[in-house]
Formats: C-alpha cells, sequence, structure tokens
C-alpha cells in the first residue's frame, strides 16, 4: 500500500477530484451572482433608481457586452419591465439563485461523501485483503482484536476527510490570497504587516501541532493496545476466573485507562492552547492595523479611507486562513493514523495475490507426490522443531506419523497444510513448491484436520459445509427491485476496488463432495457424521432443539404418525407407564401444574414462566374456575415446605438445583413475604402478591416433590379451567401460545416434547434414555432420521464453536476435512480429546470412508498413539526433530527401535 | 407416598435413626423416588457408585456374579438402604441388586449425600456412630469365628 496518504488518494480519485473541483468553481458564479442582487433590489425597484418618472419601465435580462475590436453587441435586448414587475422580477431570480447554490451544496455534499465512503470502503477491504494474505507467522503476534479495531475505528475519520483532501486547500488558499491581495492593492505596508503575522502562523502554528501529532499517535496506540486486552479478557475469561486474576485484569484496564485518560487530556490542552494563540494571531493584525494605521491616519500619511478598507478587507482572510490551519491538522492527522495502520499492514512475506485468486474451474487431482525436500522447521523462538527431514508420501498411500514429545511430526503435517513455512528446504507437490501452487489447488485437492480447531459462530451445517465454498459456482438471477439493487451492488463494489462475487450464490462444490446437488449431498454429509461418531450428539442436538417448520416440513407432516408410533412401540414393549401423554380432557400427573392449566407452549412473553401468574386474563380464568384461592393455599404451603427445607443452605448450594419453585435468591424475599401473607385472609392480599405466591404452585409436580398437594376434585377444577382458558383466549393472546393438539406439530416446543407429546415419568431413573433411543428407532423407522440430522444440523455452535465440547469440535473438523474427499488427507492429532477406544473407532472409520467408492486418498495421520499405526501402510518415527524410522508396521517391529520402544 | 412419610420410613433406617427430622426431610426432598418392576436391575456389580437406594416398599434381590452365574446372596426387605458404603467410600459396586417384586425406592445420590455430609456435622457424627458400631459387630463376630 500508498506510504503516503495523500498519494493513495490522488491515486484512486484523480479523475473525481479534479471533477469535483470544477464543480466548486462552478458553483462560484450563482453564488457571487447572489451577493451582487440583494444591492440591485434595493438600490432599484424599492429605493427607485431608474423610475424617477411614473411609468417608467427599464429592460430586465438585456444581454449586452461590450466585446474589444467589435464594441458593444446585444444579443437580447430584454422585456421591458416597471417598478414593481422589476422587483417581482429580481425577487424571483433572488429565490432561483437561493435554489441554485443550496443545489450545487447538496451536489458537491453528497459527492464529496460518496468519494470518501468509497475510499473507506476500499481502504478497508485492501487491508482485510491483506490480512487474508499475511504469511501464518504474523498471526502468532497479534491479537485479533487490534486488528480489527485498526480495519473498524482507526481509518474511519479518512472516510470524512479524503473528499476535502484536494478541494479545500485549493478553494481556501484561493480565498485567503484574494483577501491578501486585496490589502496589498489597499495598502502596501498593512499588507506586509498582515503577511507577516500569516507568515508567523504558517510557521509556528503546525510546528506547536508536532506535539498533537505525536500525542495523537500515542493515543491511537493505546486505544489500539486497549481493545486488543478487552478482546484476550474476553477470549480468556475462563483463565481469569480459575486464577483469580479478575483483579489483576481490572489493575491492568485501569492503569491503560489512565494512560489514554492521560494522553487525551494533554491532548486537549495543546489543542486548546494552540487555538488560543491562533485566535490571538488572527486579532493582533486588526489590533495593528487600528494602531499603527491609525497613527498614520493621525499623522497624515493615510487617509481614512483606505484604512476603512484594509480592515474590511482583512475580516474576509481570518476564516479561510483558520479552516486551512484546521484542514492542515486534520491531514497531519489522518495521515498519522494511515501510516499507523499501513506500517501495520506491511509485513515481509505476504503472500502473492494470485495464490488465492478465485478459481470457479475444478482444479484437477493431486497425482504428484508430496514431498519435503531437507525441510527444516524452527518455532518462532528459533528452536529446531524439524531438522533438514527429506520424505516423501505418494498417492493413494496411508502413512502414520509416529512422534516423540520432541519429534516433530505435527510440525511436518503443519507444513503440508501450509500452516508453517519453511526455515530451509521446502515442501512440495511434484516439482512444485507447495507454497507457489494456488490454493484453488491445495485447497481443494488437500485436507487438512488438526487438534486445534477453529468453528465459526454459525450453524453446524455452515460449519462442515465450510470447506466446500471454494467460489461462487452458480449465478443467481435477479427479477426487478432485486435486479436493480444487485446491478448497484456490483457497480459500487467496483467502484471501490473490492470483488463483486455474489453471497447469494451457490458456494458449495457439491461435485469434491461426491454429490450432484443440494438434494444428495446429506447423503455424503450423513456417511461423513457418521463415520466420526457424530450422529448420535447432533441426532440429541436435534431432539432438544425447536424445528425451524419452514425448512423441516416432512417432520410436522407425519408428527400424528410418529406420535402413535411410538405409543404403539411403548405398548409393545410393555413401558407404556414411562411416558404419560398429554390428553385435552385429562390432568397429566408428570406435569406440572402450570403445563396442565396451560396445556400448550408459550410462544411469547406474555404467558411465560413468571410472567403467567401475573397475566390479567389468565388470573381471570383462575378465578372463574375458583381456583385461585386454592392455588394460593398451595403456593403458601409450597413457600413454608420450601423455606423450611432450605433456608439454612447457602445460596450457591447444589440442592438448589432440586428446587423447581424458587431460585436461591429469591428465598429471602419469600421468606417476609410469608411473613407477612401468613395470617392474612385471602381478600385483603394485593394482586401483585397472589401472583408472586400463586406462581410457586405451577412449578408443582406430584410424583416428583411428594408434598401431597393435588386432589382428584384439583385436577378436574385445572381441567375444566384449561378449557375456559382457551375459550375465550383474547385476540393479543392468540399468538402468545400454541395450544397442545395431538393432530398439530407445535412449532414452539422441541423436537423430543413433540414427538413424546407427554411427560416421561418422574419415577424411572432410566426412563430418559430408554425413550430416546426408542424414539430414534421409531424415526428410522419411519424414515425421518434424516429429517431430524438436518435439524440438528442447524444447531448454532456458538463463538468459536464454545457450545460444543471440545470432543464435539474435533470430530467436526476431521467430518469436514473428510466431505471434500481430497486426493491428500492430513489428520495432525484430529482426536485428542477423545479417548482411545473412540479414537481407534474413528480411525477405522475414517480410513474406510476416505477410501469409499474405489477412492483412494493419501492419508498422513499424526497419531496420538503407536498402536494406532497399525491400520496403516506405512510408518515413519520422529525423534528429536529427525525422520528416524520409515518402514510398515511389521518391519518397525522387526526392527526392535524406538518404535518398539514407544509401542511398548 | 408422601415426603412426610418417606421420612418416616427414613428414620427407621438405622444409619438415619439418630438424626433429625428436618434433615432427613432435606435428604428426602433432594433424593429421587424410583420405581422398579420385579426383575429391573437397579445397579450392576463392578458399575460406577453413584447412589445408595433406600426401599420403601416391596423385595430385593443381592446377587454376586460367579463362575456359574449369579449367586443370590441376600434379600432386601423395606426399611433397609443398599449401596451406602460404595458411595462412602468411591469404589464400585460389590454386588447387583434387582427388583424382586414391584419395588418402590429412594435413590440418593452420592454427590447430595456427601454434601448433607459436609454441611451438617451431626449428621455425620451420627453416621460415623452407627458405621463404628457395625464395625465393633464384625470385629466381635471376627473374634467369636477364631476362637470358636
Amino acid at each position: 500500500m500508498e506510504p503516503s496518504l495523500a498519494r493513495y488518494i490522488w491515486k484512486h480519485t484523480r479523475k473525481q477530484q479534479i471533477w469535483i473541483l470544477a464543480i466548486v468553481l462552478l458553483s462560484m458564479i450563482p453564488y457571487f451572482m447572489s451577493f451582487d442582487l440583494p444591492k440591485l433590489i434595493v438600490n432599484g425597484p424599492i429605493q427607485g433608481k431608474g423610475f424617477e418618472q411614473p411609468g417608467a419601465t427599464l429592460p430586465f435580462m438585456r444581454l449586452h457586452y461590450n466585446l474589444p475590436f467589435i464594441g458593444e453587441v446585444q444579443f437580447f435586448s430584454g422585456f421591458q419591465l416597471d417598478r414593481t414587475e422589476t422587483l417581482l422580477a429580481l425577487s424571483l431570480v433572488f429565490l432561483l439563485l437561493v435554489v441554485i447554490n443550496g443545489l450545487f451544496k447538496l451536489y458537491i455534499n453528497t459527492y464529496k461523501g460518496r468519494l470518501g465512503e468509497r475510499m473507506l470502503r476500499r481502504i478497508r477491504f485492501d487491508l482485510i485483503d491483506r490480512v487474508l494474505r499475511f504469511p501464518p507467522i504474523y498471526f502468532k503476534r497479534v491479537k485479533s482484536a487490534e486488528v480489527a479495531t485498526m480495519v473498524k475505528d482507526e481509518v474511519e475519520p479518512l472516510g470524512g476527510f479524503i473528499g476535502d483532501a484536494f478541494l479545500q486547500p485549493v478553494l481556501l488558499g484561493g480565498q485567503a490570497l484574494t483577501a491578501m491581495l486585496f490589502i496589498m492593492v489597499q495598502n502596501v505596508w498593512l499588507g506586509m504587516i498582515a503577511m507577516v503575522i500569516v507568515a508567523i502562523q504558517i510557521v509556528l502554528i503546525p510546528r506547536m501541532r508536532r506535539r498533537l501529532i505525536v500525542l495523537g499517535r500515542q493515543r491511537q496506540l493505546t486505544a489500539r493496545a486497549l481493545s486488543g486486552r478487552v478482546g484476550e479478557i474476553v477470549d480468556g475469561i475462563g483463565a481469569v476466573h480459575v486464577h483469580d486474576t479478575s483483579n489483576y485484569e481490572r489493575a491492568d484496564i485501569a492503569a491503560r485507562l489512565g494512560l489514554i485518560f492521560k494522553i487525551r487530556f494533554d491532548l486537549y490542552q495543546w489543542k486548546f492552547m494552540v487555538k488560543f494563540l491562533n485566535n490571538f494571531l488572527a486579532q493582533l493584525t486588526p489590533f495593528l492595523f487600528y494602531m499603527i494605521g491609525g497613527y498614520l491616519v493621525i499623522g497624515g500619511r493615510l487617509d481614512v479611507g483606505q484604512l476603512v478598507a484594509v480592515i474590511g478587507a482583512y475580516k474576509d482572510l481570518p476564516g479561510p486562513m483558520k479552516e486551512l490551519i484546521d484542514w492542515d491538522q486534520d491531514r497531519q492527522d489522518v495521515q498519522v493514523k494511515y501510516q499507523q495502520v499501513v506500517e501495520q499492514f506491511t509485513v515481509e512475506d505476504i503472500i502473492a495475490p494470485g495464490i488465492g485468486a478465485l478459481t470457479i474451474d475444478d482444479p484437477g487431482p493431486m497425482t504428484n507426490p508430496l514431498s519435503a525436500v531437507g525441510l527444516s522447521i524452527a518455532d518462532d523462538g528459533g528452536a529446531m522443531l524439524l531438522n533438514r527431514i527429506s520424505m516423501q508420501v505418494k498417492p493413494a498411500e496411508t502413512v502414520a506419523l509416529v512422534s516423540t514429545p520432541t519429534g516433530g511430526a505435527e510440525a511436518l503435517a503443519e507444513a503440508f497444510a501450509r500452516l508453517n513455512w519453511p526455515e530451509s528446504g521446502k515442501v512440495a507437490s511434484g516439482t512444485d513448491d507447495l507454497l507457489e501452487l494456488p490454493e484453488a489447488v491445495t485447497g481443494r485437492r488437500m485436507s487438512y484436520a488438526s487438534s486445534d480447531v477453529f468453528l465459526f459462530q454459525a450453524s453446524l451445517r455452515d460449519n462442515l459445509l465450510y470447506g466446500l465454498k471454494h467460489a461462487p459456482l452458480t449465478s443467481v438471477t435477479y427479477d426487478g427491485a432485486a435486479a436493480d439493487r444487485q446491478r448497484w451492488n456490483i457497480d459500487e463494489a467496483r467502484r471501490s476496488g473490492n470483488p463483486d462475487f455474489d453471497t447469494h450464490s451457490d458456494w458449495i462444490d457439491y461435485a469434491s463432495a461426491g454429490a450432484t446437488g443440494p438434494h444428495d449431498l446429506f447423503e455424503a454429509v450423513r456417511r461423513v457424521l457418521d463415520a466420526v461418531l457424530l450422529s448420535r450428539d447432533i441426532l440429541d442436538l436435534g431432539l432438544r432443539s425447536s424445528a425451524d417448520l419452514t425448512r423441516h416440513t416432512k417432520l410436522a407432516g407425519r408428527i400424528v404418525e410418529l406420535r402413535a408410533a411410538l405409543r404403539t412401540r411403548l405398548e409393545q414393549e410393555g413401558l407404556r407407564e414411562l411416558v404419560v401423554p398429554f390428553e385435552p380432557g385429562a390432568y397429566n400427573t408428570e406435569a406440572t401444574i402450570g403445563q396442565n392449566l396451560l396445556f400448550g407452549a408459550a410462544a411469547g412473553p406474555e404467558l411465560a414462566d413468571k410472567a403467567l401468574a401475573a397475566n390479567p386474563y389468565f388470573a381471570s380464568v383462575l378465578k372463574q374456575a375458583g381456583l385461585d384461592r386454592t392455588l394460593y393455599e398451595m403456593g403458601m404451603e409450597i413457600a413454608e415446605q420450601a423455606i423450611e427445607l432450605f433456608a439454612d443452605l447457602p445460596p450457591d448450594h447444589q440442592f438448589f438445583q432440586q428446587l423447581a419453585f424458587m431460585s436461591a435468591e429469591e428465598i429471602p424475599a419469600y421468606e417476609t413475604l410469608l411473613q407477612r401473607l401468613k395470617n392474612r385472609l385471602y381478600e385483603t392480599v394485593s394482586e401483585a402478591d397472589r401472583a408472586m405466591i400463586i406462581t410457586l404452585s405451577f412449578a408443582y409436580i406430584e410424583p416428583r416433590h411428594r408434598f401431597g398437594l393435588l386432589t382428584d376434585e384439583l385436577m378436574s377444577k385445572i381441567v375444566a379451567a384449561r378449557n375456559q382458558f382457551y375459550e375465550n383466549l383474547p385476540s393479543e393472546l392468540q399468538n402468545a401460545i400454541e395450544r397442545y393438539d395431538p393432530a398439530k406439530y407445535i412449532a414452539a416446543a422441541t423436537v423430543m416434547d413433540n414427538v413424546l407429546f407427554g411427560r416421561v415419568g418422574n419415577n424411572h431413573p432410566d426412563a430418559p434414555d430408554r425413550i430416546r433411543s426408542i424414539v430414534y428407532e421409531i424415526l428410522d423407522e419411519l424414515g425421518l432420521y434424516a429429517e431430524l440430522l438436518d435439524v440438528g444440523l442447524d444447531f448454532n455452535v456458538g463463538a468459536g464453536g464454545r457450545r460444543l465440547t471440545g470432543g464435539q469440535r474435533q470430530k467436526l473438523d476431521v467430518a469436514r476435512a473428510l466431505l471434500k474427499r481430497p486426493d491428500f488427507l492430513i489428520l495432525n492429532r484430529p482426536l485428542s480429546a477423545l479417548d482411545q477406544r473412540v479414537q481407534d473407532k474413528v480411525l477405522r472409520n475414517v480410513l474406510e470412508e476416505a477410501r469409499r467408492d474405489d477412492h483412494s486418498p493419501a492419508i498422513v495421520w499424526v497419531v496420538t498413539s503407536p498402536a494406532m499405526a497399525m491400520m496403516f501402510d506405512r510408518v515413519i518415527v520422529f525423534d528429536s526433530g529427525q525422520l528416524v524410522e520409515d518402514g510398515t508396521h511389521e518391519t518397525l517391529l522387526a526392527d526392535n527401535g524406538i518404535f518398539k520402544e514407544l509401542l511398548s | 407416598m408422601l415426603l412426610k412419610d418417606e421420612v418416616g420410613m427414613l428414620q427407621r433406617v438405622p444409619l438415619f435413626s439418630g438424626i433429625e427430622p428436618a434433615k432427613l426431610k432435606l435428604l428426602a426432598f433432594t433424593s429421587d423416588r424410583v420405581n422398579y418392576s420385579a426383575g429391573q436391575i437397579l445397579f450392576r456389580q463392578g458399575d460406577e457408585a453413584d447412589a445408595a437406594y433406600v426401599i420403601l416398599s416391596g423385595r430385593a434381590d443381592i446377587l454376586v456374579d460367579s463362575d456359574s452365574g449369579p449367586i443370590k446372596v441376600a434379600e432386601l426387605l423395606p426399611n433397609s438402604i443398599v449401596g451406602e458404603i460404595a458411595i462412602l467410600c468411591n469404589s464400585s459396586r460389590t454386588a447387583t441388586v434387582r427388583a424382586a417384586s414391584d419395588l418402590e425406592a429412594l435413590r440418593i445420590r452420592k454427590d447430595h449425600f456427601l454434601r448433607l455430609m459436609k454441611e451438617f456435622p451431626e449428621m455425620t457424627i451420627e453416621i460415623l456412630r452407627v458405621l463404628a458400631d457395625r464395625l465393633s459387630h464384625t470385629t466381635a463376630d471376627l473374634i467369636d469365628a477364631r476362637t470358636a
């Protein structure tokens, strides 16, 4: 990137800068005309000059010019207008000029704004583009939050400056020069005085501002470091709490903020100091004019008219001068910012743009062997991880890399994945240096998974398919307004030097996953998920989440069938009592009282959780059904029991998880409430207190809590209240609740709840597991297994994939690498978070899956345990950065070398 | 059976008989009430011990694996506790327990049980007393067996 901001701007906006300058100059014509007009109006029609005779007329809009050599030429003799008509005409011209000036201003500002925004877009894109091309080592040293703040915040002020970058100095300089010249014409000596002061301003002020620039740079660096630290705290919050270092972090942040404050305050002080001086110098000139000029007038060496004219002219000088100096300050400010950013983004060994260039066509398979030639790799501290290794992996060969703790096999795998660059030697595909091959080849024909997994904050599906999104493969056709918007998008992208790849296009490379399109991709996905033993986890996630009914229509369509199948199966297996189904006319003893009353899933906040008891309509239904008092008394009983049981326990006690009615924090509030209400009549208790107490009863499940509060009479009353509730449901609550209906899918409930359509009995400790496996079997029988897996794939993995366990993340990473069906599959201790038994199982599955359909990729696997090496054609052993043994499992065992030692 | 009845049952278990009712109520509340039908397994020999069970109604058999299949070594009747030693000393199950009829039991989770003991030392002392009692009985039995 250009080191100088001015050059960068000039390079990309030359034509626009010249155009806007021309427009500004053009706009001067109506601007000055509008200055002249008021005088014409006042002197002419208002004061009557030229209209001395009644009925006199003057020509309006007469076009005549005095041309040299030709003399007076008249183009248009004009309209003859009387005094009132002239007033009207001139006023209208004034109005017209106001409009024209306004429009010019609008155009110029819009144009400048757009110019700045386009440049901002360009510079931000350029920066990100460079980030995408940084060598891997750079990322070991830089904090992501600092890069983000540079791209987002630090270049932001550039946008505002770019429109004025060249325009402002030309314009203001012109104005200042004109004013100066005018003073000079009036009186040379006074002109000289003004000039000296201006010269002092020009020399002194920027000099003083140098300190401002230094402070500005410090401000930028400290602020950037602050965002780096904030990012670090967020990412490392676990470590902070584990080590009780939150106060250390507080101290560090406070110290940084203190430093930033000091810098910023210094900056303010200097800024206003400079401002003061600047203003003082500007006012010094008239002082000198009055004093020296006045003295000269008294002495008769200057006439009064000249002095007044000079002072009059001077009033036009400080304005432009001040703005010019401000502009200069802005310029230096953004130049510093720009330089700071550009310095950070200028790194050695940046990856050539061609390596990552967009390639639509399939690059064809990698048929050459992958080799390391005299490869040495050093870590950041300079220690050698690998020392002049030479080896070759032939296509279709499976190789286990076994390594002692200091062996360096991981570094070799990273080198094959281009994540670690050689210190000397090279990694090559055939004769080509791997680092010089386009990523379109290595990223599509090679796959890499390691124990260090990064997942994007998106759905499981998006993360899984991420490895297939190399290029926009379809061109989307847009209609109507969307087409216009798309044209605009492309046009603007090009004007800012951004690429115009369409994010709405289908980027998924189905062919590389062995599929032909979206319809059969799922088969491939399912196979890789099965291979890494992740399907079950995803099914569980699917069961626990609510399905998006626009996508998963099959599930909703066949829900009745599913529920019936589950009933039949439970019946057959004699497990009927495990699930108590929801029946519209019956009380479900395994569900809470609240669930029994509502008999539906809350789809909005109005009827959810704690809001339910306070809902006026719901309260009125309870009253009508004669339940309010009963539930209140029940709530009082529960409050008493709960407080008796739990009041002695510290609030963080794990037993509170068992207490469904209230949280530990609420206990004191309920204690005082209970004291207050104990001997009060129900009628005298306020609505809010009643709701507080009644809420408690909603969480009650008789078989679980066993307080003996539920009677048959109460149950039938509750069922009756349920029907009343739905009979008169006001329209504003229609969308807040989805009623349980045996024939309908409930969108607000989880898939599991939908299939069960009831509650699992509380008294059967293994019931949830048994039911889950039965549900899976039924889904499989009905052909809905894939649908559920698809629901599970909607699960959002959270920031960095943190909503998944470490093992799940690693499995997902391997699945993603497998899905691509590469020619070279590099796996770098990919499953370290799993126990050995599972690792062995996944290893076998992966080897099998990778070779499905006569596919025969080369597989390089850095194994966590030497025993795993048995599954491979070839075993290579590393020790202290050296390749020490290379052969088949049998030959190495026979050799009695390090491998055998490691194995025992 | 209600919570308060369970407390009554717990009081009749020697291990808990000296503990004040309020604590027993908390223990009962935080325990799960579980039902088994005849033939269902409560836990298996060799499993990790995660809970003790107090039989509320019904019968259960204690089985030990042998070369010729499981052998019944004892029977559990209401008010008896099973599995309490394993949750106290982190060992795995030394026997299998199978319901011999329809069975109701209170499942006391290991972490809850230990937490209660930590929270209420008087309860721990009471349990310690019962265990020491058992030990002295066992010792006495052993001496009798040796001298006999």
